[in-house]
């Protein structure tokens, strides 16, 4: 008796084990840092919709959870142990300055998977991506240049990093292209995200006589202020279309969902290898918002640019680049500047009043 | 002319949230307790003051309930440090904490939602005259009752009887209790005030400053309201000129920028802090000393001994 209860037991245990071990073995527990709030309605909401994506494609395959709010800097480093202590055996780490402390970890856990989003440090273990998103700058200039009465273009600029001073360019070039004497007014806030703050660089920048705001900054509080002076800007990250129906032009849209399911389905069959994905409007990651506010040609013209740029035909940093100081940037691409020029841009082009400051 | 006139009117929009902040904060520190949850209760204040503006429709409606937020954040405090004389810095710390996370469980149906901000004061013909105009006949009510609060502080601190105890009480609480005041009462009605001025202020942010809602509205200004008071020595009108300095230099180091003087940003982004201790420590210099002290029994619990 005693010995056929043992086996039961056994048995019972045995197959709860096999059980419990193979769900653990299949869900895949995937992590997410964000460096600013989910309500942001800007750059960590998108990542937050590309993340409830993914988990309703993959069901119960993978168990996704987030950390938002987390600082660039010591509290980042925190933030990521404490996901891999947790179990999560994909991190991603959305914003640049994340990047040494997700390399750091990395280095720590090489059997973690990393993936930083617009960082340049890789690993074994630690991919990189981003989106051209100079691409949908490059359009946003075609129409500023177009729709500006007074030509001059409002930035609000977050930090001056290459990724940030490689769109300001790409919009510059863009509207060149349509009118050569445009004019570009720029204030660096410091900081991806503080409305009060954007709020008060978008009334500056329209008292100093600019008449379209664009930003690198993740709140929709220029787009709200525009809306509300009678002038035009373009959304940031997502469709700010809700804060701003009179003066949204379009918005460059973070389209992260194709990407996350492309490394969800590489880590599910074992496949993940580090890499570097840079994909703009041929990879879906970067979208255009529809374009509003503006008369039939504008649009045209807007659109026609959007689709030489997917196929191909058009690429913003096309060949001759005159930088400020009026010599030509030596044309690494052929014919046109390659990828390592833009993400090291550390220059304006000519035609841009300011100076960039020291990082 | 009208870009002076643009420049002010940004200026006093800037500063007025730290002005409501740091007049409740002077009138909490003044009775002897430190309050470190200014930016708790603030940003409690922007949630609720949003939620209550947007499901009623009504700005005032809104604004009263950012002060009971703050208020009611600030009750949690005086329970801990009052009623039970608990480390003042610690507790106040962790209501910042709280708070922050408390109003974005708060906001979290609001999120990406929008009103319309309050309106401005409209007086026919005298809003209309260039410069001075705009700037003191066509702002909103939160600036109106922002300088009438350090009005009213002023008078209430230095023409009244109860200003006089509640400065007793900070400065020495157990003479005060000998002479028969009240201590923990006078101190939880100055930190109930304090907490409804914060989350005023904090509501002005999300209802008059930027008409939306999203978490971590107030990035900070809780912390520079506590400064203000410092630097203001604990006098009203002084806490007025630090938070229109303070103010005042953030939004011209953006203008700055956008003329394209050639100083490096993030140079600029500091100069508000530097610009205050500069100021500081010019007036303490030409003084011979910064004005009149802390209170002397600031930050200090008090146990009745019964």
């Amino acid at each position: 008796m005693k010995k056929l209860v043992i086996a039961a037991a056994a048995a019972a245990l045995a197959v709860g084990a096999a059980l419990s071990g193979a769900s653990a073995q299949e869900k895949l527990k995937v992590g997410f840092i964000y460096v600013g709030p989910v309500g942001d309605m800007g750059w960590t909401y998108q990542h937050e919709v590309a993340r409830k994506a993914i988990q309703d494609q993959f069901k119960d395959k993978i168990d996704t959870t987030y950390l938002e709010n987390v600082n660039e800097g010591p509290d980042a480093e925190r933030s990521i142990e404490q996901l891999v202590r947790a179990g999560n055996k994909l991190i991603y780490t959305t914003s640049f300055g994340f990047m040494d402390a997700t390399a750091k970890v990395a280095k720590k856990y090489p059997n973690i998977q990393f993936e930083h989003a617009t960082g340049y440090k890789r690993d074994k273990n630690l991919a990189t991506y981003s989106g051209r998103f100079y691409e949908g700058r490059y359009i946003q200039g075609i129409i500023a240049a177009k729709m500006s009465k007074t030509g001059t273009i409002g930035y609000i600029g977050s930090f001056p990093i290459p990724e940030v001073v490689s769109g300001i360019n790409a919009m510059m070039l863009g509207a060149q292209s349509v009118r050569p004497d445009m004019k570009v007014k720029i204030i660096w806030v410091n900081t991806w995200y503080d409305p009060g703050k954007e709020a008060a660089a978008a009334r500056a920048l329209a008292d100093q006589g600019a008449d379209i705001l664009t930003q690198h900054t993740d709140s929709a509080a220029a787009t709200q202020f525009a809306n509300e002076r009678g002038i035009f800007s373009f959304g940031q990250d997502s469709d700010m279309i809700k804060f701003g129906p009179k003066s949204q032009l379009t918005a460059i849209i973070n389209n992260w969902t194709p990407y996350y399911v492309d490394r969800i389905n590489l880590a599910l069959n074992k496949k993940w290898a580090t890499g570097d994905v840079w994909g703009g409007l041929k990879s879906k990651i970067v979208q255009m918002a529809p374009y509003t506010n503006m008369p039939d040609d504008v649009k045209k013209l807007a659109m026609d640019a959007e689709a030489a740029i997917t196929d191909g035909k058009l690429h913003p940093f096309k060949c001759p680049v005159v930088a400020q100081d009026g010599k030509t940037v030596e044309c690494k691409g052929g014919t046109h500047l390659d990828d390592g020029q833009i993400l090291s841009m550390n220059f304006y082009i000519k035609g841009i009043d300011d100076k960039v400051p020291a990082k | 002319m009208e870009f002076v006139e643009a420049i002010l009117l940004t200026v006093v929009a800037a500063s007025t949230p730290l002005l409501l902040a740091a007049a409740g904060e002077l009138v909490v520190e003044r009775a002897g307790v430190l309050n470190l949850g200014v930016e708790g209760m603030m940003i409690v204040g922007a949630a609720c003051g949003f939620a209550g503006a947007f499901a009623t429709g009504s700005i005032l409606i809104g604004a009263i309930c950012g002060i009971l937020g703050g208020a009611g954040l600030s009750a949690i405090f005086a329970l801990l440090t009052l009623g039970l004389a608990a480390n003042q810095v610690a507790s106040g710390l962790a209501l910042t904490i709280l708070g922050v996370g408390l109003s974005g469980l708060i906001g979290a149906d609001f999120v990406g939602q929008k009103i319309t901000g309050a309106p401005n004061l409209y007086v026919p013909y005298v809003t209309d005259i260039p410069l001075l105009g705009k700037l003191l006949f066509g702002e909103n009510f939160f600036v109106y009752l922002s300088i009438a609060l350090i009005v009213l502080i002023w008078h209430f601190l230095y023409r009244t009887r109860g200003g006089m105890v509640l400065r007793a009480v900070g400065d020495n609480h157990a003479s005060a209790h000998a002479l028969g005041y009240p201590v923990l009462r006078i101190r939880l009605l100055a930190v109930l005030f304090g907490g409804a001025c914060a989350g005023l202020a904090g509501a002005y942010l999300p209802l008059a400053y930027t008409p939306f809602w999203t978490s971590g509205m107030t990035a900070g200004r809780g912390w520079i309201a506590l400064a203000l008071v410092v630097f203001a020595s604990w006098l009203p009108w002084r806490l007025l000129i630090g938070a229109y300095l303070f103010g005042g230099i953030t939004i011209l180091q953006l203008h700055a920028q956008a003329f394209g003087v050639g100083i490096p940003s993030q140079l600029m982004s500091s100069l508000p802090y530097l610009a205050t201790i500069i100021v500081l420590v010019a007036i303490s210099w030409m003084r011979g000393r910064a004005g009149s002290p802390a209170p002397a029994s600031l930050g200090l619990a008090f146990v009745p001994d019964r």
